[in-house]
């Protein structure tokens, strides 16, 4: 078959010259192929990573801070009877922070009782919430059905609660849980609404709390007044009082500007007020920067492993390309004397370098694609493929077969023909 | 027809040397040559081996230069051409015939054919049939698909021979063309070259033979890189 396109006859002769070695320009592939492939892997992965670590963060809101209580190092070891630990943000502190801080939309209380839900005989553990009406606001969760609590709820001290949507399912499978009654501890609540879930939980905790699936939300009054503020834990041959009054303060900033300033103002205000260090605060903004610092190291390196895959791949073609041009010798010395330029030979020989890394490159991308769906069916890990990864990988694959062919196609090109002619 | 061209100078060496050194030695394989080769003439070079006549072909075929002297081929002095221009020169104006038929093994007879085409810069309208042609003139007509690999070494010249008509070159340089093929088949092929000369070509074949030798109009006669002898072959 005759082709007159210059070009493709060009291609065409690669194509029929790579083939004389099955085997060898397979191999040769291979090496592209897994450089590419591990780009587009590993940048999936990483991406996947990434995002679903800053989709958290971003669910705690970056327009906000949030203060939480922490339990004080216990300093000595008391053999009392009954031991009263009291600690924690207090709405004390909460009122001060609305009252200094014109730029803070709302400050939300919430307080978090360990109590079993139950419903008949289902029963499961998720977080119970006491806040106030702004929660759902501030923090961004969606209405599934019904409402979320209001400010009536909290003056009447309404007992009435709101399910997250796999609590919900749990407890009323076949059912909508609205207007129905369920029990938190000894009480009787009605629900009064579902919210959607978070999101899906990826590999990075911001908060182990987060892990506890599902949540239920109800007034904060009531909550005070059916479950107290203290939380009696029995151990041998003693008692344990524990007396928090907010697990939580979320304080919702207007203006995202604004946040460090009020993350130092709560810090300043906290570290005066208390005499423990029985609370921190958790910036959302912050850590959405800090993991972006981490993408970027990430990034770094993978980049570095990826470009040394690429560069092996790339060595490989020269190998190859260098004993092919050692082969054909002879068949360059008829080329020029029957009227080849160098740029001619050139060409040829980067044609095919191309081929071959284009072929590793194609193949690449496909492998490329297929190992991170893998790795999100069995390691149930997200993964995205941005479509500049195929295309950044599949050119630089490319790129490196021309660059790595150059200095082979060169010396084939600067052969003495009469030299190459003689050559066996 | 060939008798007016006759006249005209086809290729001309003028005191041509061609040195190589060695190590701190220098062998002269070529020692100041100077001759005529006249448009439509037949001849052999002959020589004793290492006389120099590879050497003399290969820069009469403009793969190879002088170390000293001028050689002018259609009446441009090759000092003055650049690797490009010699490469283009060696595709439009020369055909090279080699002793090992030096085809390509992974194009087949008709894309063999056409690789000096290849390489102009624009593909003429007549390739493909003067390809076929020429294939059928050398009596490979039916074998047009097949790769070197399937044919036998007369054959294989034969597409040699065609492949260097392809672009009508005015010089045909053969060296050794018979040298690898049994009595029967180098016949068959010298009688291609007296077909071709028949026709008003230039060809300018190597032998160490004298049978092939005397069948070219002259012979010029090599030895130690100088000239020896020009003799008129009456036949
Ligand atoms: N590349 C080279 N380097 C050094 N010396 C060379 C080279 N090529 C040829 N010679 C020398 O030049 C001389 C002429 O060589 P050439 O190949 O032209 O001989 P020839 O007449 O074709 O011989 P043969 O009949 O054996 O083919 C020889 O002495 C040879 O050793
Ligand atoms: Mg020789």
């Amino acid at each position: 078959m005759i082709i007159r396109s210059p070009f493709l006859r060009t291609v065409r002769l690669g194509i029929s010259s790579l083939l004389l070695h099955k085997l060898r320009a397979f191999l040769t592939t291979l090496g592209v192929l897994f450089g590419v492939a591990s780009v587009i892997a590993m940048l999936a992965v990483g991406e996947g990573a990434s995002e679903s670590a800053q989709d958290q963060i971003r669910q705690l809101g970056s327009q906000n801070v949030i203060l939480r209580s922490v339990k004080p190092p216990e300093d000595q070891q008391s053999n009392q009877e009954v031991r009263v630990l009291s600690y924690g943000l207090t709405d004390g502190d909460r009122r001060r922070i609305e009252n200094t801080y014109p730029g803070v939309r709302s400050v939300i209380p919430v307080m978090q009782v360990p109590e079993e839900v139950r419903r008949g005989t289902r029963v499961c553990r998720p977080r119970v919430l006491c806040t106030r009406s702004g929660y759902r606001d501030a923090t961004g969760r969606v209405l599934y059905e019904g409402r979320f609590l209001t400010e009536l709820d909290e003056s009447l001290e309404e007992p009435a609660c709101v399910l997250s949507y796999e609590v919900a399912r749990h407890l009323f499978p076949f059912a909508s849980p609205v207007g129905e009654s369920i029990r938190i501890g000894a009480e009787y609540l009605t629900v009064v609404g579902v919210v959607l879930p978070r999101g899906p939980i990826g590999a990075v905790a911001i908060d182990s709390t987060t892990e506890v699936g599902g949540d239920i939300f109800l007034p904060l009054a009531a909550g005070r007044r059916m479950f107290g503020t203290t939380q009696v834990k029995m151990r041998s041959g003693s008692r344990d009082i524990t007396e928090v009054e907010l697990h939580e303060i979320i304080v919702d900033v207007r203006n995202a500007a604004d946040v460090p300033m009020v993350a130092d103002a709560c810090r300043a205000m906290l570290a005066r007020d208390h005499s423990e260090k029985d609370w921190e605060v958790i910036v959302p903004l912050e850590l959405l920067l800090r993991a972006e610092e981490t993408k970027r190291i990430f990034n770094i390196v993978l980049g570095s492993i990826a470009g040394i895959s690429l560069l092996v791949g790339g060595i490989g073609i020269m190998n190859v390309m260098l004993a092919t041009v050692t082969e054909r010798t002879r068949e360059i010395g008829i080329r020029r004397a029957l009227g080849a330029k160098r740029k001619d030979i050139v060409i040829q020989f980067l044609v095919e370098t191309t081929v071959l890394s284009g072929c590793g490159g194609v193949a690449g991308v496909v492998v490329g694609l297929i190992i991170p769906a893998i790795v999100e069916a069995t390691a149930d890990m997200p993964t995205i493929v941005t479509p500049q990864a195929p295309a950044l990988a599949f050119g630089i694959s490319v790129g490196i077969g021309v660059i790595f062919g150059l200095y082979p196609a060169w010396r084939a090109a600067n052969m003495d023909p009469v030299e190459a002619l003689r050559h066996e | 027809m060939t008798h007016e061209v006759q006249t005209e100078i086809a290729a001309e060496l003028l005191d041509v040397r061609r040195v190589y050194h060695m190590g701190s030695s220098q062998v002269a394989a070529l020692d100041g040559i100077s001759h005529r080769f006249m448009r439509g003439e037949y001849w052999s070079i002959m020589g004793s081996s290492g006389s120099g006549k590879s050497t003399l072909l290969n820069i009469l075929g403009c793969i190879d230069r002088p170390t000293e002297g001028e050689y002018m081929v259609g009446g441009n002095p090759v000092s003055s051409l650049d690797d490009n221009q010699l490469s283009e020169l060696r595709g439009a104006r020369l055909g090279f015939v080699f002793q090992s038929y030096n085809l390509i093994p992974q194009l087949d007879v008709l894309e063999n054919i056409l690789v000096p085409v290849m390489y102009r810069d624009e593909w003429p309208t007549w390739a493909l049939d003067r390809a076929k042609e020429l294939a059928e003139r050398v009596g490979l007509g039916g074998r047009t698909g097949h790769r070197p690999p399937e044919l036998s070494g007369g054959q294989q010249q034969r597409v040699a021979i065609a492949r260097a008509l392809i672009n009508d070159p005015d010089l045909i340089l053969a060296d050794e063309a018979t040298g690898n093929l049994d009595s029967k088949t180098a016949e068959e092929i010298l009688e291609v070259f007296d077909e071709l000369h028949a026709e008003g070509k230039t060809i300018l074949l190597v032998t160490h033979e004298n049978a092939v030798g005397q069948r070219a109009g002259r012979t010029l006669k090599l030895k130690d890189g100088r000239i020896e002898d020009v003799v008129e072959n009456h036949s």
